[in-house]
Parts: structure tokens; sequence; C-alpha cells
């Protein structure tokens, strides 16, 4: 239960931090990526705030020898820089750049964003699956 | 761009980070929304519930904000019906390759200094802009 508490919690937060940093308006997001137009910078200020936060955070949270509620911390085990990375992470500011959502925003706007976001998220799902089948995972 | 969207682009980067790192002390992982949701699928039964509890949040956090009388901060789409379901379809191929997105990459991997995930952002965000690029200012689209 606590640890579901705490889940949500967290899920909470980000959402709450993806809506006030601005990353649910697409015009926001697009406005970031249009480095060719009408540059807007804040998502840019938003990262320079994000990662030190969660670098400071991580560091205070490994000092203890377990998480609170697990009994070991997970850490992704790839180190490899290869082609599946790096053509995935091309597909994948491919589909950012078109409608300007990825996955967090997405789901922190989908209750109000129209039908148009869930189609999203039914393609998003879609396409995660076929790739696990087509990998063999 | 103003002040107070420099301040609100801060404040909503503080609160992610701190999202992440609740994340990481209470249950020790990472928070990367496309893993997280995508594992949804995939995921073993007692594996799911702390991810379905995290979405829950993460549709939720936006309404902290109204019942505190703020703006939910959701604007509608402007990509139509048929480019939505491509970019979502691309969005759920290409995390899924690259094992991650903004969150899980740009966020907590930059955050545990990762090579992989500074390698995968750079390639995301260059391809973003990009892809804006070519149908704003070549295909002359409107948004």
């Amino acid at each position: 239960m606590k640890k579901l508490a705490m889940a949500f919690l967290a899920g909470a937060l980000f959402g709450l931090g993806l809506s006030i940093g601005g990353m649910t308006r697409p015009t926001v997001v697009l406005g970031f990526l249009d480095v060719a137009g009408h540059w807007q910078p804040q998502l840019a200020f938003l990262m320079a705030a994000a990662v030190p936060t969660a670098a400071l955070t991580y560091r205070l949270a490994w000092r203890r020898q377990r998480p609170w509620c697990e009994a070991t911390f997970r850490q992704p085990a790839a180190r490899r820089i290869d082609a599946q990375l790096l053509a995935g992470a091309a597909l994948f500011g491919i589909g950012w750049g078109i409608a300007g959502y990825c996955p967090g925003p997405a789901l922190a706007a989908l209750v109000v964003g129209g039908p148009a976001l869930w189609v999203w998220l039914a393609t998003m799902l879609a396409g995660w699956w076929l790739t696990d089948r087509l990998l063999g995972r | 761009m103003h002040t107070y969207d420099i301040v609100d682009a801060l404040l909503g980067g503080v609160l992610i980070g701190a999202a992440a790192g609740l994340l990481m002390a209470g249950l020790g992982r990472i928070a990367g929304i496309s893993g997280i949701t995508g594992g949804l699928l995939s995921a073993a039964a007692g594996d799911r519930a702390w991810r379905v509890a995290f979405v829950l949040g993460l549709v939720a956090g936006p309404w902290l904000r109204v019942l505190a009388g703020g703006p939910s901060g959701i604007d509608p789409p402007l990509a139509g019906l048929p480019w939505m379901a491509l970019a979502g379809a691309l969005v759920g191929i290409g995390t899924r390759l690259a094992n991650g997105c903004t969150s899980g990459h740009g966020v907590c991997g930059l955050a545990r200094l990762s090579p992989r995930s500074l390698a995968a952002t750079l390639v995301f965000i260059a391809c973003g802009m990009a892809t804006v690029a070519v149908l704003r200012h070549v295909a002359g689209w409107p948004s």
C-alpha cells in the first residue's frame, strides 16, 4: 500500500511539473523544437532545472542501502551506444516533432485533451507492442 | 516568452526532477514514462500495480493545480487525427527501440550521467527540430 501511494505521489508530482512547466502545451513544445522559426526556449529552462534536481535527489537516495519500499535499486543495464538506440531515438524524435507529444505529457493531458490524444496513446502502445514482437522480447 | 514563463519552466523542472528522485528513493526505479506505460502491456502481474498507480498520479497531477484554483495547463492537440496516429506509432516504436523517451533518457539518464542517454537525447532533440523545420518551413504547416 505504501509502495502504491508513493508511486501515485511521484506520478502526481511529475504530472504537476509537466503542467506547470508547459510540457502539456504543444505550442510550447513545438516552439522549442522550432529553431528555424520563432524559437521558444521554455523547455530548455525546464530541462536545466529537472536534470540537476534529479541528479541531486538520486545521489541522496543512493546513500541508503536500498529504497524505502523495495529490496534493490534498479538501474538500466545497457551501456552500448548502438544502431538500435540511435534509430529508436531518431524515430521517437520525428514522432515528437510531428505532434509535440512525448509519453508523459500525452498521459497528463489525456482526460481533457480530446479524442486525438486517445488515438495517439493507442498507436503508441500498438507501436511498442509491435516492436516487442519484432525484437522477440 | 516572459519572465513568468521562465519561472514556471524552472519550477516545473524542479518538480519533475523531485518526482524522479522520489520514485528512485521509494521504489528504486527510473521514472521513464514510456517504460512504465509500455510495461503495463508486458510486465509480470506483480510488477503492474505500481505502474498503474504512477500513471493515475500522472493523469491526476495537472488537476492538483486546478484544485488550487489555477489553470490545468493543458492545451488541445494542434495536429489532426491521422497525424496524431502516426506520431503516436513513431513514439511507441522509437522509445521501445531506444529504451526510453524524454523522461527516461532526457531527465533520469542525464542525471545518472549515462553516455547512452546523452546520445539518445541529442538524437531525439535534433530529429524533433529537423521534423518541425520541415513541416513548418518546407511543407508550410500552420501550427
